[in-house]
């Protein structure tokens, strides 16, 4: 093993070794280069000489199944491996810039920079779950970000991949990862849980906003078994100013019990990106710790808690979807809003966690100032939304997940589009337009939506028998070719 | 290279035909063959013609305890498993029953060990259930990768060279690189009698050069495979057990 020695102007496989940027306790970083790759590269090498922690090794094996697999902005690309038969190493794609580490003599940092950082790592963590892999290690220093702004998560070693095998899994007889930022089910040797990520995130989010610690830096097994019962302190507690609505989404993060987090990274971005509509519970305004009664009960009771199933990661995500809703609410739409209104009780039944996003687009004149927009524009932002309230207030769906929004725009589709890819929508439900000489005059909205979606789509028509007003079936048949089959 | 792996065909035709046509078409170019031709199933004839032709062609088979009782009549078999070891025998010509009766235990092959029950002790038969039966195979042989089935459950343990162990069920159809930094065990799932309550046949395939192993589910006409297992006075359960894979 290790027959090669790693020095500037050696040649691994192609890659030519240039300087080391970096050694860490599990593996040293270097920057390589090879004749055919354009972009900055940085190969990574465990330390695997006698002594050394075995965990390097098992954490290097991890990243080296894992990292080859993943694809998408919030990841470095991957462009080769060695293994321990000659020299180990993982060569990536070298991510200019620094860590979230950096920022840590600068905390806390202001509530709306920690939201929109929050906001993105969410996003990665959202690709990365799609991907069936939990990270397992969120905190500063394996987070940075592109040029463009879109978060990259990095280091790999501790993560877990729902199809491959867990090297991790014994390992260690102790959780083996960062203790400030470990989730509680992790001491209780959960590792399939994408859950544990949010948890993560949110004792980043209030480490960030408080620059304290919730559940401080302590290192012992005994000091991090607390987590498991004692909920951290309010930041509102800390911070008078702290707005009720990002004390409801990092509570809501630091959940003891997974399945009272945000049940996907997906829905946890969203809320981050639209806290004017984050639904405000007890937690948003809480001063207090949970009382002692409470906190006895959650410690004693540890071992009466039943044993929980394997989790799905897939099957996780998949039963908390986000759903997008675009509703026209112009003259005559009635008996398609209600069709509407049918197939997304359909969807929200087979998927108890899933948000519903009511959307409606306020369209804008191309070329001339809109004048009714400049005199009543206000009035009619409200009045849409108060409209959309109203169609959903039907499905009693509680804390938080329905959200209502105005998108104003130029092109209906194309913002219903935009909207779509921002928010990791997963589903949107579309009517197809009924009358025929609208549809000649504007083109189809429905069809563009469904032809160019990042997701699935839904096109829903009132069924032949109702009798619709203005409705030509015939040109409406043309529009429901493009539409996928429903999945459901 | 790519090889395709076969364990606990058991004399069924329709699921052993599937899996070859599966393997073929990813472009398997060696077969390996990880015993129990026979038992249980209503086409031994061809299971064994089978398989000796493509043994003339350049694969691997090596013996289960199935094949092993045709020859060697064992008295650990529960009622059903010896009333089709009975039928079969009774259905073998003399060159069938002595192309099973001569097949290896086990074979090496670079730095894999083929064998049908595990290497600790293969004419034990013992089954690898858990970790600890597989690190007591694993121990057992220098190899770094040992193939086997017999459980009847497709099933991928590896040991640090620390020996800690990791279990895994291996999801269908996802290749999974089994690193040299550890010895593996890959344990397959049958072809002709799943138990993992997938009634669909299993079989695997490896690719020396990536070192990826991928595990497959193949569906097949089990309906047919039932059938004549029950037009051949065979005991029904082992025609109804297909249908559920269990």
């Amino acid at each position: 093993m290790a027959a090669l020695t790693m020095q500037a102007g050696a040649e691994i496989d192609g890659f030519t070794i240039g300087e080391r940027v970096h050694r860490g306790g599990m593996a040293t970083l270097w920057t390589v280069t090879h004749p055919g790759i354009t972009v900055p590269l940085l190969m990574k090498v465990p330390l695997t000489s006698e002594g050394e922690d075995p965990a390097a090794i098992v954490s290097f094996e991890m990243e080296q199944m894992i990292l080859p697999r993943l694809s998408g902005p919030h990841v470095p690309a991957c462009f080769g491996t060695g293994d321990f038969e000659r020299q180990a190493y993982v060569v990536m794609e070298r991510i200019p810039g620094q860590t979230l580490y950096k920022r840590l003599d600068a905390l806390p940092l202001p509530y709306e920079e920690v939201r929109v950082i929050g906001g993105k790592v969410a996003t990665a963590l959202a690709s990365l779950h799609r991907q069936n892999v939990i990270h397992h290690d969120i905190k500063p220093s394996s987070i940075m970000f592109r040029e463009r702004g879109e978060a990259v998560l990095i280091d790999f070693g501790l993560s877990h991949h729902q199809h491959l095998p867990d090297l991790l899994q014994e390992e260690f007889r102790l959780p083996y990862g960062t203790a400030p930022y470990m989730a509680p089910e992790r001491l209780l040797g959960v590792r399939d849980d994408p859950r544990s990520d949010l948890f993560s995130l949110g004792v980043l989010l209030y480490f960030f906003t408080t620059g304290v610690r919730p559940f401080g830096e302590t290192e012992t097994l005994r000091g991090m078994r607390r987590r498991l019962w004692r909920d951290p302190i309010p930041p509102r507690k800390l911070m008078p100013d702290y707005p009720p609505w990002l004390q409801e989404i990092v509570l809501r993060c630091l959940e003891i019990d997974p399945a009272a987090r945000y049940p996907t990274a997906a829905q946890l971005a969203f809320d981050l990106g639209h806290p004017e509509q984050v639904k405000l519970t007890a937690r948003a305004q809480r001063q207090n710790r949970d009382p002692f009664g409470t906190v006895w009960r959650r410690r004693f009771n540890l071992g009466a808690a039943p044993p929980q199933p394997k989790s799905d990661v897939a099957a996780q995500l998949a039963s908390s979807p986000i759903v997008a809703v675009a509703l026209d609410l112009g003259e005559g739409t009635e008996t398609l809003n209600e069709t509407i209104r049918v197939t997304a009780e359909q969807v929200l039944s087979t998927s108890p966690s899933a948000r519903l996003a009511c959307v409606n687009v306020l369209k804008l004149n191309r070329l001339a100032i809109d004048r009714t927009h400049d005199e009543q524009g206000q009035n009619k932002h409200i009045d849409r939304l108060v409209a959309l309230q109203h169609w959903a207030r039907p499905f009693r769906l509680e804390e938080g997940r329905l959200t209502v929004h105005v998108l104003e725009a130029i092109d209906p589709a194309a913002a219903i589009l935009e909207f779509a890819a921002v928010n990791l929508v997963d589903h949107i439900i579309i009517g197809a337009r009924q009358s025929s000489m609208r549809r000649t005059l504007l083109g189809s909205v429905s069809a563009k939506v469904a032809g160019e979606a990042p997701c699935t789509v839904t096109v829903v028509r009132p069924s032949r028998l109702t009798p619709a007003t203005d409705a030509d079936d015939n040109d409406g048949a043309a529009e429901a070719a493009a539409t996928p089959p429903a999945l459901f | 290279m790519r090889l395709a792996l076969f364990a606990d065909i058991h004399a069924n035709r329709q699921a052993f035909a599937a899996c070859l046509d599966a393997a073929r078409a990813r472009g398997a170019e060696r077969l390996i063959c990880l015993g129990d031709i026979v038992g249980y199933g209503a086409d031994p004839e061809w299971a064994v013609d089978t398989v000796k032709d493509l043994v003339a062609k350049g694969a691997i088979a090596v013996r289960g305890n199935h094949d092993n009782a045709i020859g060697v009549p064992s008295d650990s078999m529960n009622a059903d498993a010896q009333a089709a070891i009975d039928w079969t025998r009774s259905r073998l010509s003399g060159e069938q029953k002595e192309f099973l009766a001569e097949l290896p235990m086990s074979r090496e092959e670079d730095n894999r060990l083929y064998v049908h029950s595990e290497a600790s002790d293969p004419a034990k038969w013992r089954y690898v259930r858990d970790t600890a039966d597989a690190a007591r195979s694993m121990m057992a042989t220098e190899l770094q990768i040992t193939f086997c089935g017999h459980i009847h459950r497709p099933g991928l343990y590896s040991m640090s060279p620390t020996a800690k162990m990791t279990s895994f069920v291996p999801t269908a159809g996802v290749a999974v690189q089994l690193l040299t930094g550890r010895r593996w065990l890959a344990v397959l799932g049958s072809v002709g009698q799943p138990r993992d309550g997938d009634p669909a046949a299993s079989f695997a395939m490896f690719d020396t050069a990536s070192r990826e192993i991928t595990y497959y589910r193949v569906p097949y006409d089990v309906a047919t495979a039932a059938a004549r297992i029950k037009a051949n006075g065979l005991p029904h359960w082992l025609a109804d057990r297909l249908s559920i894979g269990r």
